[in-house]
C-alpha cells in the first residue's frame, strides 16, 4: 500500500510516496530530492511524533495562562488525549521555565513543562 | 405610574426631543430597543449638517433644515460634541449644468439661506487642489458642516438623562394600544403607560403608528454604503464635495469627518428588509466609482472600514412631523431621512413647543443645558496630560493606541448616565477601536476593563448587547 | 527634558537584542520604552515552538526565546519602562511618552525604532456583509486564547494561510474548536511546509487555495461566510460561491510595520516594505535614528530579528560614541523577482566583516540562482532549489569584495535562471 506525505525540511515540500508491504515495512520512498526527505519519511511512517505546545490556567500571576510544552515529542495519536488530560490543570505562581507541571503525560516519557517564568502577585 | 410623555426611539430625533422636553416639568421616558442610543440610522450616516439648498420650498424638510443648521454652533458647545462648519460645494462638470446650480441657489435663498455663491473653475481649483479636473463650477454653501452623529445623539441623551428623563435601553415596544386616553406600551422588557406618545421610531415608525392609527404610512428602507479612510487622507479636501442631487438623493459625497478621517458615500438602494445593514460588493463598487466624480484620486488602499446605513424614507419623500390626524396625543416624527440630522435640533424645539401647548407644563427651573463629557487625552496639551495623570493615573494608561484613548476615558464612558455595558457603546463614546488598526491593539484591553468594572467574567462582555459575546467559552471546554 | 544617550522604542525581541548589543558596545545610558505590562513583545503570545534554531540551536517557544533576552537585559541592568506608550518623536530625537506616572520628555542622542508590526484588519479588505461579533484578526484571537484563556468561538474559518493563520488553525483545534477550512487567496501558501503538515494535515483541516471570503453572514453574531474561487487576477469567479457555517472568522491577511511614530520623526519609508529606508548601519534617513525588527520589514525568523537588532544596537552605539562618519552609500537595486532588499544602500567603509542583505522574492521560483553584482560584475552566484515569498533570504557580501572593487556605483541583487 502507498502513503503520501509532504516533507517539511525545506520550502520545496517534496511530495513523498512511501510504499509499504503488508507488515507495514517500508519497501520504497519516492519523490524526495535529498536524503533528508528519506529520513523524514521513515520517521513519519514508523513513529510520527509531535511536540505539543499549549497553555494551562495560571493563578496569582500577571497573566491568566501559563504557556507549556511537552519536554520531548510524543506520539502524534496522543495529542488530543494530552489536551484532554490538561483540561483540569491549574497552576499557581510562582513558576519558572522548565518546571514540571505534569510528569509523564498520558503514559509517555514526556513531561509537561512551563515555558515562561512568572512571579507571584498578590492582587 | 403614567408618564406624561413616552418617546419611542433613541436615535438623534428621539434623544434631541427628550432633551428639549426636559426643559418642561414633565415625567418623560425614552424607550430604545437597542442596548444603546444611536444604534440605528443615527450612527450610520454621513454626519453632514446640510445647508438646506436641497429642499424644495414648502416641504417639511425645508421648514426644519435651515433653522436646524443654524443651531449647531451653540448646541455643540452646550452639549460638548464635535462640530465643524467646514462648508460644502455642489460641483458640476459641464457648463450646461450651471443653470441647475443657480436653481439650487435660488431654492436655498427661498429657504432662508445666506452666503451662497457660484464659484468658477479657477477658484475651485485653487481652493481644493484635489478636486476633479472636469469640475467647472461649484455652488458654495458656507453654512454646511460636519458632525459626529452618534456623539451628538449620545450628548443629547445624556443631557436629557441628567435633566430627569428616564432612558430605558433594551426596551422593545411590541404592542401599543390606546385605552381611556392612555397609551399602553408593552414588550419583553416590561410595560409603560403614557399620556402623550412621541413616535421617533425611525425605520419602524410606520409599525408604531399603524398599531394605533387608521391613517397608516409606510417607511421604506433605503440603504447607503460608505467607506471610511485613514486620517492620513483626512485633508484630501477641506470641504464636503457633492454632485448635483438626483431622484435618489444627494449622491455620493467626499468629505472630511469631524474626527479627521475621509468619508466616501452613500449610494442609495431600496432594500426589502429593515435589518439589512450589510454592505454589498456592488454597492461598495458604486460608491468607489462615484466618489471619483468629485476628486481626481482617492487612496483606496487607505480604507480602514466600510459600513452601511438605512434611510427611513416615506412615499412623499418628506418628513412626517406633527400630531397624528386621528389619534389624539400621538405625535409622529417619522421618515427622517436626509436632512434629518441637520434638522433634528429644530424639530426637537418644535415638538417641545407642541407638547408645551398640549400639556400647559411649567418650565423646569432646574434644567441644566450644559453637558460636559469626560476630558479627552488626545486633545490635551502636555501640561494638561501631566495634570490629568497626576489626578487620575488611568489617564496615563493608553488603551487604544491609534486614537490615543486612555483607561480613564473607557471607565468614564461606562460610568456615564446611560449605564451602557458593551464594547460598541464604549467605542462610540471614546473612539477606542475606530482607528487604523480597527481594534487590533485595544480588543483585549477593552473587554478586560469592562469585565473588571462590571464584575463579570470576560465571557460576559458583549460587542453590542445580548447574543454578541466576544468570547464563547474557556479554553478546552469543548474537549 | 531628560537627556538619554540611547532610547529604544519597543521591548520585544528587536528592542531587547538591540539594547544588549549597545551595552556590549559600551553604552550605559539606555532606556527601553515598552507599552505592555511585560517585556517580550509578540513572543509572549507565540506559545508554539520553532524559535531559536539559528541563534541557540534549540527549538524554543516564543516566551522561552524572549526570556533569554529578558534575562540578559536584566543582568545588564538596562532599564525597561513598562506600560509606557511613546506618543511622539521629532527629527531632533525628542521623545514624548506617557505612563501611569506621567509624561516623559526625553532628548536622545540616538533612537532605535523597534515597534514591530500590526495586522491588516477586515476593513482594509472590504469584505461585504454585516459587522457581527466573531470576526477577529488571528493575532487578536491568539491573545484571547494564549493570554486570557478564552475562545472566541467553536466553529472557525480562517482567511489567510500564512504562518499565523496556520498556527491558529492548530491552536483553536487543540483547545476544542472545529476549524472548517483555511482559505487562501493565492494559489500557494506562504506558510512553512512544516506548518501545513503539523497544523492542517495532522488535523484534517482543508486548505482551499485560490479562494477568498466574499461575504460575512449574520447580523449580530457571525453565522457563516461565503467563499468563492478566484481567477488568476484574484477576482471572485461568479457561480463558485459556497457557504461555510461558522461562528468565528480569523483573518491572517498581512502584517504592516507600525511606522506612525517614524512618520512623525520624518523618517523616509519604503512603499514596498512599509518600513524605513535604511543604510548598511540600519540608520534611517534621520541622523541617529535606527530601525530593526518587524518595524523595518516583516520577518519570518526571530533569529534574524535578533541579528538585525544587534547590528542596529552596535551602530547606534558607534554613532553615540564617535558621531557620524561621512560616507557614500552605494544604492542596492533589485532584479528578476527580488521585491526589495534591506538595507537599501551600503557604504563599504562602514562594513567591518560583511554586508548582510536580506530580501524577499515576489513569487515562487524553483531551480534558480541568487546573484549579486557589483556594477557589471557578478560576485556571488548561489543555487537555490526553491525561493518563496514566505521565506526571507539573505546574502552576505564580504568586505574584501568591496576592497577589490573600488568605486562601485550600484549593487544588484537578482534572481537568475543560470
Amino acid at each position: 500500500m502507498k502513503q503520501n506525505l509532504t516533507c517539511i525540511n525545506c520550502p520545496s515540500g517534496c511530495q513523498l510516496t512511501v510504499t509499504l508491504d503488508d507488515d507495514r515495512n517500508i519497501v520504497s520512498i519516492e519523490g524526495n530530492q535529498c536524503k533528508l526527505g528519506e529520513t523524514y519519511a521513515r520517521a513519519e511512517i514508523t513513529n510520527p511524533t509531535r511536540t505539543v505546545t499549549t497553555t494551562v490556567r495560571l493563578l496569582n500571576a500577571a497573566i491568566a495562562q501559563l504557556p507549556v510544552k511537552t519536554s520531548k515529542p510524543i506520539p502524534k495519536d496522543k495529542i488530543m488525549e494530552c489536551m484532554r488530560a490538561l483540561k483540569p490543570v491549574e497552576i499557581s505562581a510562582p513558576v519558572t521555565v522548565g518546571d514540571v507541571i505534569v510528569p509523564h503525560i498520558c503514559g509517555t516519557d514526556a513531561d509537561i513543562v512551563a515555558t515562561r517564568s512568572l512571579q507571584k502577585i498578590t492582587s | 405610574m403614567v408618564y406624561d410623555v413616552a418617546i419611542i426611539g433613541g436615535g438623534v430625533i428621539g434623544s434631541s426631543i427628550a432633551r428639549e422636553l426636559s426643559r418642561l416639568k414633565l415625567h418623560i421616558v425614552l424607550l430604545e430597543k437597542e442596548p444603546d442610543v444611536a444604534n440605528g440610522t443615527s450612527k450610520a450616516n454621513s454626519g453632514i449638517v446640510h445647508g438646506g439648498h436641497d429642499c424644495a420650498p414648502g416641504t417639511v424638510k425645508a421648514r426644519f433644515n435651515v433653522p436646524g443648521n443654524a443651531m449647531f454652533d451653540t448646541l455643540s458647545r452646550e452639549l460638548d460634541f464635535p462640530f465643524k462648519r467646514n462648508g460644502a460645494w455642489v460641483i458640476v462638470s459641464s457648463e450646461t449644468d450651471i443653470p441647475r446650480l443657480e436653481k439650487l441657489m435660488e431654492q436655498g435663498i427661498a429657504n432662508g439661506m445666506t452666503g451662497l455663491s457660484i464659484l468658477n473653475q479657477d477658484e475651485i481649483r485653487r481652493r481644493e487642489p484635489s478636486i476633479h479636473r472636469a469640475a467647472v463650477a461649484a455652488l458654495d454653501v458656507p453654512s454646511s458642516g460636519i458632525v459626529c452623529p452618534y456623539e451628538m445623539t449620545i450628548a443629547y441623551a445624556e443631557n436629557a438623562a441628567e435633566n430627569g428623563v428616564e432612558i430605558r435601553l433594551n426596551f422593545k415596544a411590541d404592542t401599543i394600544a390606546k385605552r381611556d386616553g392612555i397609551f399602553h406600551i408593552e414588550g419583553p422588557a416590561g410595560s409603560v403607560d403614557a399620556r402623550i406618545l412621541i413616535n421617533a421610531a425611525g425605520l419602524y415608525a410606520d409599525t408604531v403608528n399603524n398599531m394605533v392609527s387608521s391613517e397608516p404610512f409606510v417607511i421604506t428602507p433605503k440603504r447607503g454604503e460608505y467607506f471610511l479612510l485613514d486620517k492620513t487622507e483626512g485633508s484630501l479636501v477641506s470641504r464636503t464635495l457633492f454632485q448635483l442631487p438626483d431622484e435618489s438623493g444627494k449622491g455620493v459625497l467626499v468629505t472630511p469627518t469631524v474626527d479627521g478621517n475621509l468619508l466616501l458615500g452613500p449610494n442609495s438602494r431600496v432594500t426589502g428588509d429593515k435589518e439589512q445593514t450589510s454592505t454589498t460588493r456592488e454597492g461598495l463598487r458604486e460608491v468607489a466609482e462615484k466618489a471619483l466624480l468629485n476628486v481626481e484620486h482617492v487612496a483606496m488602499n487607505k480604507v480602514i472600514t466600510s459600513f452601511s446605513g438605512l434611510r427611513a424614507s416615506t412615499q412623499t419623500d418628506d418628513f412626517i412631523i406633527g400630531p397624528s390626524p386621528d389619534v389624539e396625543n400621538l405625535i409622529n416624527v417619522a421618515g427622517i431621512a436626509s436632512p434629518g440630522l441637520s434638522s433634528a435640533p429644530a424639530i426637537a424645539v418644535y415638538v417641545r413647543d407642541l407638547v408645551k401647548t398640549m400639556t400647559h407644563a411649567e418650565e423646569n427651573a432646574a434644567f441644566q443645558p450644559v453637558r460636559s463629557t469626560f476630558a479627552r487625552f488626545r486633545h490635551m496639551t502636555v501640561e494638561e496630560r501631566r495634570n490629568a495623570i497626576a489626578k487620575n493615573p488611568d489617564y496615563g494608561v493608553i488603551v487604544c493606541r491609534c486614537e490615543q484613548v486612555t483607561k480613564a476615558e473607557v471607565l468614564a464612558a461606562l460610568r456615564g448616565p446611560l449605564h451602557v455595558h458593551d464594547v460598541d457603546a464604549v467605542k462610540r463614546r471614546t473612539r477606542a477601536g475606530m482607528g487604523r488598526c480597527q481594534g487590533g491593539f485595544c480588543m483585549m484591553r477593552l473587554p478586560e476593563i469592562i469585565a473588571e468594572e462590571l464584575h463579570i467574567p470576560l465571557t460576559g462582555v458583549t460587542k453590542s448587547g445580548e447574543g454578541t459575546n466576544l468570547l464563547m467559552n474557556q479554553n478546552k471546554q469543548n474537549l | 527634558m531628560q537627556q538619554v544617550d540611547l532610547v529604544i522604542i519597543g521591548g520585544g525581541p528587536a528592542g531587547l537584542a538591540a539594547a544588549v548589543a549597545a551595552h556590549e558596545a559600551g553604552i550605559r545610558d539606555i532606556m527601553i520604552l515598552e507599552r505592555e505590562a511585560v517585556p517580550g513583545g509578540i513572543l509572549n503570545q507565540c506559545i508554539h515552538n520553532g524559535f531559536g534554531l539559528h541563534s541557540f540551536h534549540e527549538e524554543l517557544t516564543g516566551p522561552e526565546y524572549a526570556q533569554r533576552y529578558i534575562d540578559q537585559v536584566q543582568a545588564l541592568q538596562i532599564p525597561i519602562h513598562l506600560g509606557t506608550m511613546v506618543l511622539d518623536i521629532t527629527a531632533g530625537k525628542e521623545i514624548t511618552a506617557v505612563n501611569k506616572s506621567g509624561v516623559l520628555q526625553l532628548q536622545a542622542k540616538a533612537v532605535i525604532l523597534a515597534m514591530g508590526c500590526r495586522e491588516r484588519p477586515r476593513g482594509a479588505l472590504n469584505i461585504p456583509g454585516f459587522r457581527p461579533v466573531g470576526v477577529y484578526t488571528a493575532g487578536t484571537a491568539q491573545k484571547y486564547v494564549n493570554l486570557n484563556g478564552f475562545m472566541p468561538g467553536k466553529e472557525v474559518v480562517i482567511l489567510g494561510s500564512g504562518d499565523i493563520g496556520l498556527i491558529m488553525a492548530r491552536r483553536m483545534t487543540l483547545e476544542g474548536a472545529k476549524v472548517r477550512a483555511v482559505v487562501e487567496l493565492m494559489p500557494y501558501s506562504t506558510g512553512l511546509k512544516r506548518n501545513i503538515v503539523q497544523c492542517l494535515d495532522d488535523y484534517g483541516i482543508p486548505l482551499l487555495l485560490s479562494h477568498t471570503v466574499t461575504e460575512i453572514r449574520g447580523k449580530k453574531r457571525l453565522e457563516g461566510v461565503t467563499i468563492s474561487q478566484v481567477d488568476d487576477k484574484r477576482n471572485p469567479i461568479p457561480g463558485t460561491e459556497e457557504t461555510i457555517p461558522c461562528d468565528t472568522l480569523l483573518l491572517s491577511v498581512g502584517l504592516l510595520p507600525e511606522n506612525e511614530l517614524s512618520k512623525a520623526a520624518g523618517v523616509e519609508l519604503s512603499p514596498v516594505t512599509g518600513g524605513a529606508v535604511v543604510n548598511e548601519s540600519l540608520e534611517t534617513s534621520v541622523e541617529g535614528v535606527f530601525a530593526c525588527g518587524n518595524v523595518l520589514h516583516v520577518h519570518d525568523l526571530v533569529d534574524y530579528v535578533s541579528e538585525e537588532a544587534a547590528l542596529a544596537g552596535r551602530n547606534a552605539a558607534e554613532y553615540i560614541l564617535h558621531g557620524h562618519a561621512n560616507g557614500e552609500g552605494i544604492p542596492v537595486c533589485t532584479q528578476g523577482g527580488v521585491r526589495y532588499t534591506v538595507p537599501f544602500s551600503v557604504d563599504p567603509h562602514k562594513i567591518t566583516d560583511a554586508a548582510t542583505l536580506r530580501f524577499r522574492v515576489d513569487a515562487v521560483y524553483r531551480e534558480r540562482y541568487i546573484s549579486v553584482y557589483l556594477d557589471g560584475e557578478r560576485v556571488l552566484h548561489r543555487k537555490k532549489r526553491i525561493l518563496t515569498p514566505g521565506e526571507m533570504e539573505e546574502v552576505k557580501i564580504k568586505k574584501d569584495l568591496f576592497d577589490t572593487h573600488p568605486g562601485v556605483g550600484t549593487i544588484t541583487v537578482a534572481i537568475e535562471e543560470g
